[in-house]
């Protein structure tokens, strides 16, 4: 058989292998220690000498051209396996991962940490006290005296006389003022109490006051440090107004309002320069020290940041509430 | 405080609208809460006279007038109103008159009678409720006149919230002054004449608690006509506006001298009172019966009007039924006195009683208005129920009554509080527009307080006053001043927003849930623990002050399991309350984090076991969150039982060998009276015991390889694991870099009674590799130690 008959012969039969085990056997056939190459090798020494070289090299390339043809027929057949083993391990890159399922904070208590930030970026430090309070830190300490009409618009609740559910966390102002001594700058978040219930009113309910005493505080300060804290709490510039109000334990007073997006004034916050009366039942000199305070409604404002309409929503812990707070 | 707008201006009448007003008022401090029409809208109503009126032919309940309008012609109306009468002078809707709703009036037949036109009760004309029948307008009423011009209808009823202190503004006079002061313009002060006495009776007053009633003004009228005298319209019409009912000219006049002047008073029949008036505090379980008809126990702290032998009134907060005014009245005893605020305060709330005269006597009133208030209720009465009017009979104590006060404002004081100067000029005006009487001295301004002005006792009341005549929103917003001085901030000690975060990242929802409890709820989980009640709760299931957050984690999973969320994880931090002699006030407050999980593992998944969550769920995320201090092996995870948790699946947590919380199943027999439906796992610490963290202390790292040896024990399974593990990092001391236990197993192969541990353990040096007899020899230690002391064999 000539060469380009073998060529021909080999091509035909590795166009027609149908796996690698096949193709396998093709090159044992022609290239193998007894294939068919091996045998024309065998049939040069027949030739004569002068011969020889160029026959070798005919063969050499014919079997060259065999071993192409059967590197590039294995190369296609593994081309195909990883082909085939990779359209085996497609996904479906829409089914949904394996996450851990992330909780979420109250909208209340992130309200909370927001207020904190903005006010420890100036220096004011969060206190706390108890719940349980007597009524001379709730009250007198406040210059809101027994029978006073102010005690009356508080809806206390009562254990006896002398103990209540603290009214407001202002109890933990007058605590901090008798243990540390100006000048101070606290802020005091927590759970407050009133015996009154409806779509605007729950029994418990969380206020964060401040407190900023020292040597030259002024009104014009406390106006400039909650104008500040109201545009960076609901991000934009709004319309706010100081309004001449009454509060015991401090003068002047004033109830804040923003103008809301229905062009209605809404209060947000009560504050005013702390009374003289305060300042001594806690032994700071007021000739020495000013201070101002506010208090503020934490469920009323993120009422108005996340367009809660119902008060009492912040206390059934519905799944379906909470997790839109994430 | 109530009052018409047309009323107000009669005293003071600056040039700016009815808005410009009310926000004029609200920006000083008075906010105005509401504003009102005092009337419906409507037009074409006129003044008319019913000249016939006679039934009608058909009709039982109706009458057909002829009504007199000053037109040309009479106008036929059917009126279907009782009180319809010849004579009468009316209010007349004409034909093309628009009533409020947009009803209109058109040519009508009524039966058969032609009615062109409608006589108006003061409910069609949105005055009232409800009226009885048609308005009867005094007959004086000029006919043809437009209804609402000669009612004056075009006012508003503005309602102001007064602040306690601001009780000299619960009066029309108050009032007027402020709107004067706010805009600079004068006030047209009533003059009120002095009634000369005609008759010569007079009444003896002893005041016999001289501090809380320092002055006592009594006068009798005798002869007043109750049975056919009534308030006139016009008095009838402020009244209203200000949001009182007529009841008899006696009590409208004294409450219209309340609401003119601000002073309360009271009128008692004469006939009913025997001897003096004694002004005193009541006795002991003392009775007396109220005008509303109570009977109420009087306590010694209550001031009372009495007579010779009983007590009258409330001094200050009610009168008594059996000496008030009735139809039968015909002498009165008129009373205008000054309480102490300190001695009214709180009476009324202490009755169950809040009245207009105590709403104003516990703030205060003018304590020199108690003459000139008399004299005008006298002039009144004399003016609508007749009668003849004695001496006025006063008793005073003026030791008692308060002394005009001197208050000085310093300039320095003035700038510092409010931040800015305002100039010498404003600040002396503004104190004498406000009747301070200002006079100029070296370092700022001697005042004098008007008595109608008694809440200005100090230097800061007069700041706040030229604060807000100045204006608050005058005064520029600037940024606080202070030291700029670090706030510490302790790496040692974790902060709870950190904690929070880990748990919402392990799939927990912050709850928070209210501090009161449903004490049924709280038996049902700490039995035999007291806790402290609120003795006038909310409701009952709100009265328990709470031991723990799990009655109310435990309540708001019932919440969601009833809305078809069976899948929760909750945490809450805040206080707990348990009675405790020893802490302040009886009641320990520890503030606490809990948490609580139930449901499925994870959220249903299309790969993932939908297996329900068990004890070591809960112990994972747990320990999770302990980790976080960096002090894990500082906490102690100890089998003790709880009368809230399942007894075979509860821990109670150490740390450094003190109890701070406890873990576990809430107790099957729990979920009943709860309401819950399945398996919950709890989980509560002091916060105090969680925020205390490590400091990190680095170590270098060994270059040398690691060995891991793999032991499993057999023991019996009563043998707590822990232990077991503490004893082999007991022994494996420095060199022992990791121990896992990686396999528990009961079963097949081994005895029912025991278990199979297995761990891993790696040990590794930091200066050299370990040789094997040193591995060998800890592990052979091991071996014998757990033998020794667990009975534990080594498995093949």
């Amino acid at each position: 058989m000539n060469l380009d008959g073998i060529v021909a012969q080999a091509q035909e039969a590795i166009e027609s292998a149908s796996d690698l085990i096949a193709l396998d056997e093709i090159r044992v056939q022609f290239l193998g220690k007894k294939g068919l190459f091996t045998e024309q090798m065998k049939g040069l020494g027949k030739l004569p000498p002068e011969e020889k070289p160029k026959a070798g090299q005919a063969i050499n390339q014919a079997k060259q051209q065999v071993q192409a043809l059967l590197n590039d027929k294995r190369d296609a057949f593994q081309q195909a396996e990883l082909d085939k083993k990779l359209a085996e391990e497609k996904v479906d890159v829409t089914l949904p991962g394996r996450s851990a399922e992330i909780g979420g904070l109250h909208p209340v208590t992130k309200t909370i940490e927001r207020i904190e930030r903005f006010f420890g970026e100036l220096g004011f430090q969060v206190r706390t006290g108890p719940e349980v309070e007597d009524d001379w830190h709730n009250f007198d300490a406040l210059n809101i005296p027994d029978n006073h009409p102010a005690r009356a618009d508080h809806d206390t609740f009562y254990f006896n006389p002398k103990l209540v559910l603290r009214t407001q966390t202002s109890g933990v102002q007058i605590r901090t003022m008798k243990a540390e001594q100006p000048p101070l700058r606290i802020i005091s978040p927590g759970r407050v109490y009133r015996n009154d219930y409806d779509q605007t009113h729950t029994p418990m309910f969380h206020q964060v006051e401040g407190l900023m005493v020292d040597e030259k505080v002024s009104f014009a300060e406390l106006k400039g440090i909650l104008y500040d804290f109201l545009t960076n709490f609901f991000e934009e510039e709004l319309e706010v107004r100081f309004r001449p109000s009454f509060f015991p334990f401090t003068e002047p007073s004033a109830e804040v309002d923003v103008k809301g997006k229905n062009g209605k004034w809404l209060e947000v916050l009560g504050c005013g320069m702390v009374h003289p009366n305060v300042l001594q039942s806690v032994g700071i000199d007021p000739e020495k020290y000013t201070g101002f305070a506010f208090g503020m409604g934490v469920e009323r404002l993120a009422m108005l940041r996340y367009g809660v309409t119902d008060l009492r929503s912040f206390f059934e812990n519905d799944l379906r509430f909470l997790k839109q707070f994430k | 405080m109530k009052f018409s707008e047309s009323w107000l201006r009669e005293w003071v009448n600056p040039a700016i609208s009815s808005e410009e007003l009310v926000a004029q008022i609200t920006m000083a401090g008075l906010e105005v809460d509401s504003v009102e029409p005092v009337a419906g809208e409507f037009s074409g109503i006129v003044v008319g006279k019913v000249v016939e009126c006679g039934p009608h032919p058909d009709a039982e309940k109706l009458q057909v007038t002829k009504i007199d309008v000053g037109a040309e012609e009479l106008i036929d109306i059917v009126c279907g109103a009782k009180n319809c009468r010849q004579g009468l002078t009316v209010a007349v809707a004409m034909i093309g008159a628009i009533l409020p709703g947009n009803f209109k009036i058109k040519k009508a037949k009524l039966r058969g009678v032609p009615s062109h036109g409608m006589l108006c009760s003061e409910a069609e004309m949105g005055m009232a409720d409800e009226a009885p029948g048609i308005i009867e307008l005094p007959s004086d009423a000029p006919i043809g006149m437009d209804v609402r011009e000669y009612l004056k209808l075009n006012d508003s009823i503005i309602e102001v919230d007064l602040t306690p202190n601001r009780s000299d503004c619960l009066s029309i006079a108050g009032l007027a002054r402020e709107v004067g002061v706010l805009n600079q313009a004068d006030v047209n002060s009533i003059t009120i004449p002095t009634v000369a006495a005609t008759i010569s009776d007079s009444v003896e007053v002893n005041l016999n608690a001289g501090e809380a009633c320092p002055r006592y003004i009594g006068r009798v009228i005798k002869g007043v006509n109750l049975t056919s005298s009534v308030s006139p319209l016009w008095l009838v019409e402020k009244l209203r506006r200000s949001g009182i009912r007529s009841v008899d000219p006696i009590v409208d006049v004294t409450n219209y001298v309340m609401l003119e002047l601000g002073q309360p008073m009271h009128a008692f029949d004469k006939a009913k009172v025997s001897g003096a008036i004694q002004v005193r505090f009541a006795e002991e379980n003392e009775t007396l019966t109220l005008l509303d008809g109570n009977q109420v126990k009087l306590k010694t702290n209550t001031l009372v009007i009495a007579d010779q032998e009983k007590a009258l009134a409330l001094a200050g907060v009610f009168g008594g039924q059996e000496s008030g005014v009735s139809d039968s009245t015909q002498d009165i005893i008129l009373e205008s006195a000054f309480f102490a605020p300190d001695a009214i305060m709180g009476k009324a709330r202490q009755y169950g009683l809040h009245t207009d005269s105590s709403h104003r006597f516990e703030r205060g009133v003018d304590s020199q208005i108690q003459q000139i208030a008399i004299e005008r209720a006298t002039q009144l009465i004399l003016e609508i129920a007749g009668g003849e009017a004695g001496e006025l009979c006063i008793a005073e104590q003026s030791e008692h009554l308060a002394q005009a006060k001197q208050v000085t404002l310093r300039k320095e004081r003035l700038a510092l509080k409010l931040g800015i100067n305002i100039s010498d000029e404003t600040v002396l005006e503004v104190l004498q527009r406000l009747g301070l009487e200002p006079k100029t001295n070296e370092i700022g301004w001697d005042t004098l307080v008007p008595s109608y002005r008694f809440d200005i006792s100090i230097e800061e009341d007069l700041i706040e006053e030229i604060a807000r005549v100045y204006g608050y929103n005058n005064i520029p917003m600037i940024s606080p001043v202070a030291s700029l001085k670090m706030s510490q901030h302790k790496e040692s000690k974790l902060a709870l927003r950190d904690i929070r975060r880990v748990l919402v990242s392990l799939g927990y929802q912050e709850a928070i849930t209210y501090s009161f409890v449903d004490p049924k709820v709280q038996a049902a989980l700490f039995k035999d623990q007291e806790s402290l009640i609120l003795p006038n709760p909310i409701s009952a299931d709100m009265s328990a002050m709470r031991l723990s957050t799990w009655c109310g984690l435990l309540s708001s999973v019932v919440y969601n399991q009833n809305r078809q969320q069976s899948r929760v994880r909750l945490f809450e931090t805040g206080l707990k309350f348990e009675p405790d002699q020893n802490a302040e006030n009886g009641i320990k407050q520890t503030p606490v984090l809990g948490g609580v999980i139930t449901g499925l593992k994870h959220g249903e998944h299309w790969s993932l076991d939908s297996t329900p969550v068990d004890f070591f769920d809960l112990k994972g995320d747990f320990e999770t969150v302990l980790g976080l201090t960096g002090k894990l092996n500082e906490y102690q995870f100890v089998s003790e039982t709880h009368s809230a948790l399942h007894p075979g699946q509860s821990a109670a947590i150490y740390k450094n060998s003190r109890k701070v919380g406890y873990l576990g199943a809430v107790h099957p027999q729990a979920n009943k009276p709860i309401g819950l439906k399945q398996k919950a796992f709890v989980f509560e610490i002091e916060l105090s015991a969680l925020l205390d963290a490590s400091i990190p202390e680095a170590r270098g790292l060994s270059k040398f390889p690691s060995v891991r040896r793999d032991l499993a024990f057999v023991v019996n399974r009563d043998v707590q694991t822990g232990n077991i593990l503490d004893e082999i990092k007991k022994i494996g001391g420095n060199q022992l870099v990791e121990l896992n236990l990686f396999d528990i197993y009961q079963g097949e192969g081994i005895a029912d009674s025991d278990k199979s541990i297995a761990v891993s353990l790696v040990f590794q040096n930091v200066e050299r590799t370990l040789e094997d007899e040193e591995i060998a020899a800890i592990t052979n230690s091991v071996i014998a130690n757990l033998e020794a002391k667990f009975s534990a064999t080594l498995r093949d």
